[in-house]
């Protein structure tokens, strides 16, 4: 083997670089973390000391849970999240299998139509969104959150469910066929199950941006009752802006379900990034 | 003759996803487009051309705004090529290097920040830069730099380039596992191929891999400039509608949302809102037709 490859000082090199720049990538969530659990006078004091018995005090998440609606907001991102998510695989799934399956006049035209909002945010047309919506009557509603993710993600989804669903064997659909089936059951019983993988894949693209999102929830969602948690704590720390232990106790709050969910999914998302899904 | 039969079924399974898309993206996209060639005037809307494009090219007033929004958005998308995307580069290039141990940890650590909300990241930066905390100064102090010490994002000549940077801190995982995707793609035998004339280390990178790596950083760098001509998020959520000081961080959707939603005393305008939105859709189609047109078809593919 090659001396380059295996030269110990390389490698001490190649870990000191990787350590500085991790402990560059996790270090504002840590301070943010600790000092959330600390006094008022000891978060200034020693800002990058851990809490101790003395220091250790949880009147920040105290102030957050009696004048923030938390929970209220976590359930509306979740609401949103789930409905979104749900709406694009299902959507997706059916029109990717659409184009992949059947010959059509249209099929490269309407393959190419629903590309194009790979490249173009959604964004640009919120003037007339927010004018649909408030002429519908769904502003301030979860549901104008959800029909805009949903049309943000089809695009993407569509273009990569139906990558994976050409490698679908087409003798086992004939087969179905020859069975009798009729093509809704071939698309839900036998299609569908197959490309659970780029399923997962799709939805832990699509979980992130609409979790985090905040553009659309200010402009279309404002009312108390409709916040996501994302616009929630915006609000609530620019209210709270000079109660530090309010301040991080709210970040922290916001931090929290976002590492749980990608100490769960984040095999899963590097898997779907490096198999070279977003070509 | 057998009649062509309908098959309904193809209509079943497009109809939803074509049918929200089309009402939810594209009809809105080309109805604020539309949106721009009209004004309320006493309270009735009237069509007047490209007028608002006038106002928004030529008027001092407005003008002056846009050209500032325009000139900082440039500004924050060259930051991101010049800094994030070639330290993504070398963090793939080590994260690939065979036989490295905890890579999977080290990967998975540093793509934290990619997933935290704008929120998080604009007021957790924001309370580490403040002076009145002082974790920033006390660490520079630490090092014996304590004089570089700034307000950096209180002062107009330098908060922009701040905000940038923390952009980039938030969003180098994204280059890092693209490249590092590619970098895995690339066949053990042409290294070994190399290794045997002589191409080792350093010299491998720069005359294997990276020329086998570059449309990957040709997708990385249209993605980048998609989503820095769409940003909005980071600037909102640590300076505010009115992108201070002075404007000095107003990009154009910072600028779209002030103009369109209102803010203060100043009334929305939605037809002025979507003139700004429009030009917004004008510079994004032209960087990605730039990228499908003039440089994905040039570059030469290798065939692996």
């Amino acid at each position: 083997m090659n001396s380059a490859r295996a030269n110990p000082i390389n490698t001490f090199a190649m870990h000191g670089a990787l350590i500085l720049y991790t402990l560059i990538a996790l270090f504002p969530v840590f301070v943010i973390l600790i000092n959330s659990f600390k006094t008022r006078k000891m978060i200034f004091r020693e800002p990058l000391a851990l809490p101790d018995a003395e220091s250790f005090s949880m009147v920040g998440y105290q102030t957050v849970m009696k004048q923030g609606d938390f929970f209220l907001y976590f359930q509306n991102s979740f609401l949103v999240t789930v409905g979104s998510l749900t709406l694009i695989l299902l959507f997706g799934a059916m029109a990717a299998f659409a184009l992949s399956e059947y010959r059509f006049r249209g099929n490269m035209l309407m393959g190419l139509y629903l590309a194009l909002g790979i490249m173009i945010p959604i964004r640009i047309g919120t003037v007339a969104i927010l004018e649909m919506m408030v002429s519908t009557g769904l502003v301030n509603t979860l549901w104008a959150l959800i029909l805009v993710y949903t049309a943000q993600g089809l695009p993407l989804a569509v273009f990569i469910l139906s990558e994976f669903m050409r490698q679908v064997s087409d003798d086992l659909k004939n087969a179905g066929r020859i069975d009798g089936l009729s093509e809704y059951t071939i698309f839900f019983k036998l299609v569908l199950p197959l490309v659970r993988p780029a399923m997962a894949t799709v939805a832990v693209f699509n979980m992130i941006p609409i979790w985090n999102d905040l553009w659309f929830p200010l402009i279309l969602a404002p009312a108390e009752e409709t916040k996501t948690l994302t616009l929630g704590s915006q609000v609530f720390i620019g209210q709270f802006v000079t109660d530090w232990n309010a301040v991080l106790s709210a970040l922290s709050l916001a931090i929290l379900p976002v590492l749980v969910l990608y100490t769960i999914f984040s095999r899963q998302l590097i898997r779907g990034i490096t198999s070279g899904a977003v070509k | 003759m057998q009649k062509p039969r309908i098959r309904w079924h193809i209509a079943v399974f497009l109809a939803p996803a074509v049918l929200i898309y089309t009402s939810v993206m594209i009809f809105p996209l080309f109805n604020t487009l539309r949106l721009a060639l009209f004004q309320e005037v006493d309270q009735a809307r009237v069509y007047v051309g490209l007028e608002n494009f006038r106002t928004l090219f030529f008027d001092p007033i407005w003008s002056k705004q846009f050209w500032n929004a325009l000139g900082n958005n440039f500004w924050f998308f060259l930051i991101h090529m010049l800094v994030q995307n070639p330290i993504g580069v070398v963090l793939a290039a080590l994260l690939s290097h065979p036989r490295l141990r905890f890579a999977a940890l080290y990967r998975s650590a540093i793509f934290i920040p990619t997933i935290l909300s704008f929120v998080i990241v604009g007021f957790a930066w924001k309370l580490i830069l403040s002076p009145i905390w002082g974790i920033a100064p006390s660490m520079l102090d630490a090092v014996g730099l304590k004089a570089l010490f700034a307000p950096w994002l209180g002062k107009e000549e330098y908060a922009l380039t701040t905000l940038a940077l923390i952009s980039v801190w938030q969003f180098v995982g994204i280059p890092m596992m693209l490249i590092y995707a590619a970098l895995l793609s690339i066949p053990e035998e042409i290294l070994e191929a190399g290794e045997i004339d002589g191409v080792t280390g350093a010299a491998a990178f720069w005359k294997i891999k990276l020329p086998l790596i570059l449309p990957s950083i040709g997708i990385i760098s249209i993605l980048t400039f998609v989503g820095n001509f769409n940003a909005f998020d980071l600037i909102y959520a640590s300076q505010g509608a009115l992108a201070g000081p002075d404007f000095s961080t107003d990009i154009l959707g910072t600028f779209m949302y002030r103009t369109f939603f209102g803010f203060q005393l100043q009334l929305g305008d939605p037809h002025m809102g979507s003139a700004i939105a429009g030009a917004m859709f004008a510079i994004i189609l032209l960087g990605v037709c730039l990228y499908l047109f003039g440089i994905q078809t040039r570059m030469r593919r290798y065939q692996l």
